[in-house]
């Protein structure tokens, strides 16, 4: 039974949904609406067992004394931090448990969870992002070496496009006459992008769209049973 | 040993090189100039082309780890959106999203004074469920949305009397940095209601969605990156962050390319060696 009415009930919602986009009118239409709703309530509380798996995934590395406990113990105090302070004093719009902290907006100049958000939480995110532009100069340094005929149209197309994405890219080439436009780094650029890459892109939509028609048939069939729980 | 020793200081030379060539162009700006590409120009002829008044959507599906990227488009398009009198719904399918449109407004509304919540702009938040909240919303927006950010209800809101479907919408803009986001804009709203899209992502994600940009019109233009943020604020002739931090990005794509280029020489060099 464990097994069997999950299996069930994703072989009724999927074919409902698939029916539906066949026949959008009643009683199909009314079904599906249920269903949208009934997955948003759902998604929703996805994000509450999310937080408690964290949670427990958390204090069981901290408690086994993991390498790099240290790390998830911040992590985990970060998360309460801003799970407090977003509970009694609320955020921008919501009043919290304790109102709206008026003493604490008097001091740092807005609510704490908003405060720790714009200070803290917004600089660490970005600066996260923007260390990849050094792991990428040190690996283009290294990747990109001429090694074989692909290597070779690989870099030349990439530092195409890569000239053709800066302001100085354009400037280079501005001095070509009307009649070798198309050289100019960024047109070159552009077209390398629109044609060659999105051809590329176009074959790779197309195969994770039958892949995923594949994987929710299987779904829905019963055959691929993994999201209940380890279970082939 | 030593291979791996002399590895990491050249890595180091590199970081180091990299973070000065990033910082001094934003501490001495450049202003270089930025050609305008097509597929920024389409988004923004879609914004400009919208009827004055329309009421349009501004989806924040980021959060601040593209921030640096994203919200420089998200000004500028708002910026334009308001220049022409567009009266414009916030939501957000990333929970973060909605700081990020907070903070967007905050900065464009400097220029904007006059604009009156609920009058001219609305946040209506975050909702959870991604690609079925979009189809939800294509069919009943107070439903996916029975209150703003502050809890006022969806009906008391003056700008959204006429909004009850994503149809109602001029277009719709989704800034985004991953799923949920354009993508899914175009399946579930573009597609089956045929309200434009548009949109903005990072320079990274550009590729990828490129091919919705196609005769169908499944996506009205793309602003890919800072580049393209930078193109949309020459567009509405402003002098923005984008502008500003172009500079920067142009110096590391030059530098990246004088590291490929020493890399090409050393590993000559080195085959060379090998074969002597």
């Amino acid at each position: 039974m464990k097994y069997k009415l999950p299996l069930i009930f994703a072989f009724v919602c999927g074919i409902l949904v698939v029916i539906s986009e066949f026949i959008p009118h009643r009683p199909f239409n009314m079904m599906i609406s249920t269903l949208q709703d009934w997955f948003m309530i759902i998604s929703g509380f996805a994000i509450l067992l999310g937080q408690i798996s964290l949670f427990q995934a958390n204090i069981k590395k901290i408690k086994e004394k993991n390498p790099d406990w240290v790390f998830y113990l911040a992590g985990l105090i970060s998360f309460t931090v801003m799970l407090i302070f977003g509970l009694l004093w609320g955020t921008q719009e919501y009043r919290g448990i304790l109102g709206n902290g008026e003493n604490i907006q008097a001091t740092v100049g807005m609510k704490p969870f908003d405060y720790l958000f714009e200070n803290a939480f917004m600089p660490l995110s970005s600066t996260m992002f923007s260390l990849l532009a050094f792991f990428i100069a040190s690996a283009a340094y290294r990747a990109f070496i001429i090694r074989s005929f692909e290597s070779n149209l690989l870099m030349i197309t990439a530092v195409i496009v890569m000239l053709g994405r800066t302001s100085f890219g354009g400037m280079l080439t501005s001095w070509l006459p009307e009649g070798l436009r198309f050289l100019h780094l960024p047109n070159l650029s552009d077209f390398i992008m629109e044609f060659p890459n999105s051809a590329a892109q176009r074959a790779i939509l197309i195969s994770a769209a039958l892949g995923i028609i594949g994987s929710s048939l299987r779904i829905i069939l019963g055959i691929e049973r993994s999201y209940l729980g380890g279970e082939k | 040993m030593s291979t791996n020793k002399n590895s990491q200081t050249e890595r180091r030379i590199i970081y180091l090189v990299l973070l000065i060539a990033v910082a001094l162009p934003l501490i001495f700006p450049i202003g270089w100039k930025t050609d305008v590409s097509n597929y920024t120009k389409m988004a923004w002829d879609l914004v400009q082309s919208t009827p004055d008044s329309a009421v349009v959507l501004f989806s924040f599906d980021y959060d601040p780890s593209t921030l640096t990227e994203i919200q420089p488009m998200a000004e500028a398009m708002l910026e334009h959106s308001f220049s022409r009198n567009q009266k414009i719904i916030a939501i957000a399918l990333w929970p973060q999203g909605v700081q990020m449109a907070d903070q967007a407004f905050t900065e464009v509304l400097k220029k904007y004074p006059n604009k009156k919540y609920g009058v001219d702009y609305v946040n209506l938040g975050y909702k959870v469920a991604g690609i079925v909240a979009i189809q939800a919303m294509g069919k009943s927006m107070p439903e996916v949305f029975p209150t703003d950010q502050s809890g006022t209800k969806y009906e008391d809101i003056p700008m959204l009397k006429k909004v009850k479907t994503l149809k109602d919408v001029g277009y719709i803009c989704s800034l985004s940095s991953g799923t949920p986001g354009i993508k899914e804009w175009v399946m579930a709203a573009r597609d089956p209601l045929g309200t434009p899209v548009t949109g903005g992502t990072t320079a990274v994600s550009a590729p990828g969605l490129l091919p919705y940009v196609n005769s169908q019109k499944q996506l009205y233009g793309l602003l890919g990156g800072l580049k393209a943020a930078s193109e949309y604020e020459t567009l509405i002739h402003k002098i923005g962050s984008a502008t500003i931090k172009m500079d920067a990005q142009s110096i590391a794509h030059l530098l990246i390319l004088v590291f490929i280029l020493i890399g090409n020489v050393k590993a000559f060099v080195t085959k060379k060696r090998s074969e002597q």
